[in-house]
């Protein structure tokens, strides 16, 4: 139901996520999605990777602090109306989205696929599979 | 001319300087001895009784009083008369939170004005001066210390206290302040903001400044001295002692009088205690001989600096101590609060930061910044930014409340604080004083 999002602390100066995505590139790591929240002096990069396991390896290994955070991936009609059909559901069952980002390109198929972090996932998981709106499984990362 | 607000004492030949200190400091050790069991036991630990002390000579003798001791004892343990006696408190902020709380007879504030009376005087101070007081106003000493001096000197006082710059400077120029009386980074920023206001030092009747209560540079006093158009004086003291007013700077602008009527200074190798000659530096070891009420013996100030008694072109006899040139310990003076390190500590390790830290203090356009590197750890780290800046957040306010300024919490990447040798630098001083 849920998929595993990494989010790393970064310190808010130039070239410090040039470093960690050079972590990853080195190991090959290939990022499905990525967002950036920052104040003045540090910033927090979330993302979604192909192989979890791996990437939070290689993150330790070269000292970064990292955690991990279920979070729901949507697949949204790309038509006009499709990201507030889903937020509507949510709305109506009173979960409140604390933050969302969009997932990078691949084989949509007319979808586009955001990432939402909510106050309770499965309460978010059941009203939006209820009416019908598909959401991202960990297995389905590697395919998009 | 030179002018002094007591000639016959701040004039006076070294022998009777050295007459008044040896009568006063015979009965002030027995007043001690009679009266704090705490100091007394301390002297019989060293095995001396108030009958070996005779002169100044016997100083040594005596143990020392630390800022330690001063925390042991709180509120009322170096208490020498009976509370009833007493007329007022002011107080510090201190180690570990604990304050540092002084009392006072009605004679002793009278003795302690006189001292701040002496310093305006020294400044050109006279009862035709309007001596604006922005040392701030309440536990600290430099209001009240000051605001007594005034007093005693005759000038008009305006007792403006601290902050509220725009009306700081509105009194200055309506009331024609004379003498301004603050901290140092505030006489700048006064300064600054007149410029920013478009005012020309021509446009105010200010001619002179009490500055003291931080550290402040020859270079940072030119700066004031041109955009105020005064002559900038210092002046030296602690709450412990009485407050500003300790020793002052008189025209010659070389190094600052103390008052040995008052207190007997000595310097002192800050390893060994060993006093040192004339000349020497070292930490700066204060006895109070007149003080009834909070009189500290040998206090250690931990201020480095030297004492000179050449003559001074001014007239005054009185020795002269440079500039506090360091500290023997680790205690900064930021906006002339003090702050200890092991404080700044405490506050991270209750807030559950790790004890991996870096104090930063530098001084910006004239006013002291305190930015606190604190690393990140995987335990307090979370995707959710308001979660970790609320925690930030809660960690200023436990600073605020802890050393009574506001610093600013910078997080920093794990390890990125510099460590020399497996230890971290806790403390960069990037002021230039």
């Amino acid at each position: 139901m849920s998929i595993k999002q990494i989010s790393v602390f970064l310190e808010n100066k130039p070239g410090a996520l040039y470093a960690m995505t050079g972590v990853l590139a080195q190991n090959k790591i290939d990022m499905r999605a990525l967002s950036l929240a920052e104040t003045s002096d540090f910033g927090i990069a979330r993302m979604i990777v192909d192989d979890v396991y791996k990437t939070t390896t290689v993150l330790r290994d070269a000292g970064y602090i990292h955690s991990l955070t279920p979070v729901l991936g949507v697949a949204i009609p790309d038509v006009p109306g499709g990201l507030n059909k889903v937020l509507q559901v949510l709305t109506d069952a009173k979960v409140n989205v604390e933050y969302m980002y969009a997932f990078l390109g691949g084989e949509t198929g007319g979808k586009a696929y955001m990432i939402f972090r909510v106050a309770d996932n499965n309460k978010a998981a059941n009203a939006l599979e209820y009416r019908g709106i598909k959401l991202v499984e960990p297995e389905d990362i590697q395919r998009l | 001319m030179e002018r002094y607000y007591q000639p016959e004492i701040e004039t006076a030949s070294r022998e009777q300087i050295k007459a008044w200190q040896d009568e006063r400091l015979v009965k002030q050790v027995r007043h001690v001895w009679d009266n704090v069991p705490y100091y007394r036991k301390k002297m019989e630990e060293k095995g001396v009784t108030p009958d070996d002390i005779k002169s100044t000579e016997d100083l040594p003798k005596l143990p020392f009083l630390s800022k330690a001791d001063l925390r042991d004892a709180y509120p009322y343990g170096l208490l020498a008369v009976p509370l009833k006696d007493c007329v007022r408190i002011q107080s510090t902020s201190g180690t570990t939170g604990k304050r540092v709380v002084a009392f006072y007879t009605q004679h002793d504030i009278d003795l302690w004005d006189d001292c701040c009376a002496r310093a305006i005087v020294a400044a050109g101070g006279t009862n035709e001066d309007v001596c604006q007081v922005s040392y701030g106003y309440g536990l600290f000493t430099g209001g009240p210390g000051l605001n007594g001096g005034s007093h005693k000197v005759g000038c008009l006082t305006i007792p403006t206290s601290s902050g509220n710059t725009e009306r700081q400077i509105m009194f200055i120029k309506d009331l024609s302040a004379t003498i301004l009386c603050c901290t140092p980074s505030y006489a700048a920023y006064i300064g600054e903001t007149m410029k920013e206001m478009g005012m020309t030092p021509e446009q105010i009747p200010l001619k002179a400044g009490i500055f003291g209560a931080e550290a402040w540079s020859e270079e940072m006093r030119q700066d004031i001295q041109n955009t105020l158009g005064i002559k900038a004086y210092d002046i030296y003291g602690l709450t412990e002692l009485s407050g500003p007013g300790v020793s002052f700077e008189c025209s010659a602008q070389t190094g600052m009088h103390i008052n040995e009527d008052h207190f007997i200074a000595e310097i002192i190798d800050p390893d060994t205690g060993e006093v040192l000659p004339e000349g020497c530096q070292g930490e700066l070891v204060f006895t109070s001989i007149t003080k009834q009420a909070f009189p500290l013996l040998r206090y250690r100030t931990r201020d480095i600096c030297v004492l000179t008694r050449e003559p001074c072109p001014c007239g005054r006899t009185h020795v002269k101590m440079t500039k506090p040139r360091g500290r023997s310990d680790d205690m900064l003076i930021i906006r002339g609060v003090n702050v200890f390190p092991s404080q700044i500590e405490t506050v991270l390790l209750n807030h559950g930061y790790p004890a991996n830290y870096q104090i930063i203090v530098d001084r910006v356009n004239h006013t002291d910044t305190l930015d606190v590197h604190v690393e990140m750890t995987p335990e307090m780290f979370t995707d959710n930014m308001g979660e970790i800046t609320r925690r930030q957040k809660e960690l200023v306010d436990g600073l605020r409340s802890m050393l009574g300024l506001t610093a600013k919490v910078t997080l920093v990447a794990p390890k990125s604080i510099v460590r020399s040798e497996g230890k971290a630098v806790r403390v960069i001083d990037k002021r230039k004083i």
